[in-house]
């Protein structure tokens, strides 16, 4: 038991280590299942406010009945598709059809091994992080394809065909945005740069600066022509050509229903938060909090420091002034307890991470996820405003604008790192 | 970190690889061969992970489960299933392949006895945390000239490609 104990005991004591490094299976198994169920709260959060923000984008309510505002819509949902018939197609091939939502499924969570959420905070750190990421990512059009194909259907396998050449031949344009961020990892005083998540996050800081504002507009336009092929990776709209309701039914999902469709559903969110922490970790100094080195003094570190507990306490004003406005019926008077009590516990955490100790350790994963989350909300945004692309148009965009864009990025970004110690430091 | 309960990731990982390259030949709906394919290469990739060499995993993941095996599924697509299932399969090739594979089976029995005299007693040191910068130091260094004639052969093999796809450019 002691021994148990001291085992545990041996990784705090670590310094600078994330658990895989470190080699303690306990830690990574706590945090396989930290990351594991803040990724399904988040995609549960996630349907919520997609829902309630498309709704306020188009001057309606949105979900309003199940629990104050909505805000139990997504157990609701969850519950309806673990009840619902699970069907399969008689003429299905069924061993494929079954495997397809787990294969979309592992690629989707299995990238979160290499994410940084703080230079601790990662589950493993890899020499190869990036590389592992995208490679993984890509394994899910393998699921998409078996699904469509699978089905035996006509929608499912065109939207099955459509997704994945979509998926291919963005991929290409990523990898080059990619790139040109890597070789900005190198510019340090030994030339040699990084694919590992964390020493890529460690590079910005080591440079003082987030890649999106080196070398401007380079960084810029890199993370820009990341920001598109990641929309299109993911089947996101405006390139949700996979899934055109009005052309496919729901595209490669048509056929599937109850949990092997949520499974689908939880993944597509998964994927969306993995290549969104992608881009943060690789152009916006991942767990890196804003103005790493123009505000760095110990007043600045301060005042940072107590963001996290005020946006919770934030959240929790909201609950108090949210559940003072419900209606005065008593059928709402559960809800408005519901509501204050969820406050009350908002607070609560709101106030734990005021604590030094706490905030020092926690304030990496709130900046990382701060991040993320402002992408997740582009996503929704993206969806409310951009009409649908048609094929033609996406591929010209993909191969046509955003490749040698890429490319040209790619070479001047080459040329302005080898050029820049010879003009401004002779 | 240290590594763990090596031999058995090692048996584990062959045996799948074995049962996927064994599947991929003896199916006769050729996605389903595609996906045992699949497999049998994602466990090399692990293999090479056991190896200490992450890159050359991660490229293994990209380059032969990402981006070939979907071209290789587009290809199967076209092709008529339902005929191919129903044919009976054969092999005009059987000597060549006998004589192939007596080759091989005699390279890994000689190996398997002589190992000892061929390999090097200690294990190399491992490179695994600048895997990756010693590979691109040796690459764009060492070896450029091989490299560059690679990628001129990919370049022919595009230019083949597309002036055979189109006649008329």
């Amino acid at each position: 038991m002691g021994q148990i104990v001291s085992y545990i005991e041996s990784y705090l004591h670590t310094k600078d280590l994330t658990p895989g490094a470190a080699g303690n299976m306990f830690w990574v198994l706590v945090y396989i299942l930290l990351i594991f169920t803040g990724l399904a709260i988040a995609v549960m959060l996630m349907t919520w406010l997609e829902r309630k923000v498309l709704a306020h984008m188009q001057v309606r309510l949105g979900p309003m009945r199940v629990g104050p505002h909505g805000l139990l819509q997504p157990i609701a949902d969850s519950l309806k598709l673990l009840l619902k018939e699970d069907i399969m197609p008689a003429e299905a091939d069924t061993f494929v059809f079954w495997l397809a939502p787990f294969v979309v499924v592992l690629a989707a969570f299995t990238v979160f091994v290499v994410v940084p959420f703080g230079p601790t905070h990662a589950i493993t750190d890899m020499n190869i992080g990036i590389l592992f990421m995208l490679g993984v990512s890509s394994l899910s059009v393998l699921g998409v394809v078996m699904a469509g194909w699978a089905s035996n259907s006509h929608y499912p396998l065109i939207g099955a065909l459509r997704s994945s050449a979509q998926m291919v031949s963005y991929e290409v344009a990523m990898g080059l945005a990619v790139v040109s961020a890597i070789l900005m990892t190198s510019l340090n005083a030994t030339g040699t740069g990084t694919l590992s998540m964390i020493g890529i996050v460690q590079a910005q800081q080591a440079q003082g600066e987030w890649f999106i504002f080196k070398f401007f507009p380079l960084g810029l336009i890199a993370f820009f022509i990341f920001g598109v092929a990641m929309v299109a990776e993911t089947n996101r709209a405006p390139f949700d050509l996979a899934e055109a309701e009005s052309e496919l039914t729901a595209g490669f999902h048509t056929e599937y229903s109850g949990f092997r469709w949520s499974l689908f559903f939880l993944s597509e969110y998964t994927a969306m938060i993995a290549v969104s922490s992608i881009a943060v970790t690789l152009w916006l100094g991942g767990w890196l909090r804003p103005f790493p080195n123009l505000l760095h003094n110990s007043t600045w570190d301060l005042i940072f420091s107590l963001f996290p507990g005020a946006t919770l306490l934030f959240l929790a004003a909201m609950c108090f002034f949210n559940a003072a406005r419900m209606p005065k019926h008593p059928l709402f008077r559960i809800q408005t307890i519901g509501l204050a009590v969820f406050g009350v516990v908002l607070g609560l955490i709101g106030l734990v991470l005021f604590i030094p100790a706490v905030s020092v350790r926690v304030q990496d994963i709130f900046w990382f996820s701060a991040k993320v989350a402002g992408f997740m909300y582009l996503y929704i945004w993206y969806r409310g405003t951009f009409p649908r692309y048609r094929f033609d148009q996406l591929m010209q965009m993909g191969w046509k604008i955003l490749l040698p864009l890429g490319l040209g990025v790619l070479i001047l970004t080459a040329s302005v790192a080898l050029l820049q110690p010879m003009i401004w430091h002779p | 970190m240290a590594p763990v309960a090596t031999p058995f990731f090692f048996y584990l990982l062959s045996g799948i690889m074995l049962i996927g390259g064994i599947l991929v030949i003896t199916r006769k709906n050729p996605v389903h061969s595609a996906l045992a394919l699949i497999v049998t290469l994602l466990a090399q990739a692990s293999i090479y992970l056991m190896l200490y060499a992450p890159f050359v995993a991660g490229v293994q993941i990209i380059l032969y489960a990402g981006g070939i095996m979907v071209l290789f599924l587009f290809v199967i697509m076209l092709v008529s299933i339902d005929r191919s299932v129903r044919e009976r399969q054969f092999n005009s090739q059987w000597v060549a392949g006998i004589i192939a594979a007596t080759a091989l089976g005699g390279l890994f029995i000689a190996v398997y006895t002589k190992g000892r005299d061929i390999f090097p007693e200690h294990a190399l040191p491992v490179v695994e945390n600048d895997n990756t910068q010693k590979i691109a130091t040796m690459l764009y260094g060492q070896y450029m000239f091989a490299f560059e004639i690679a990628s001129l052969l990919l370049l022919v093999a595009i230019i083949g490609a597309v002036v055979m796809a189109k006649k008329r450019i």
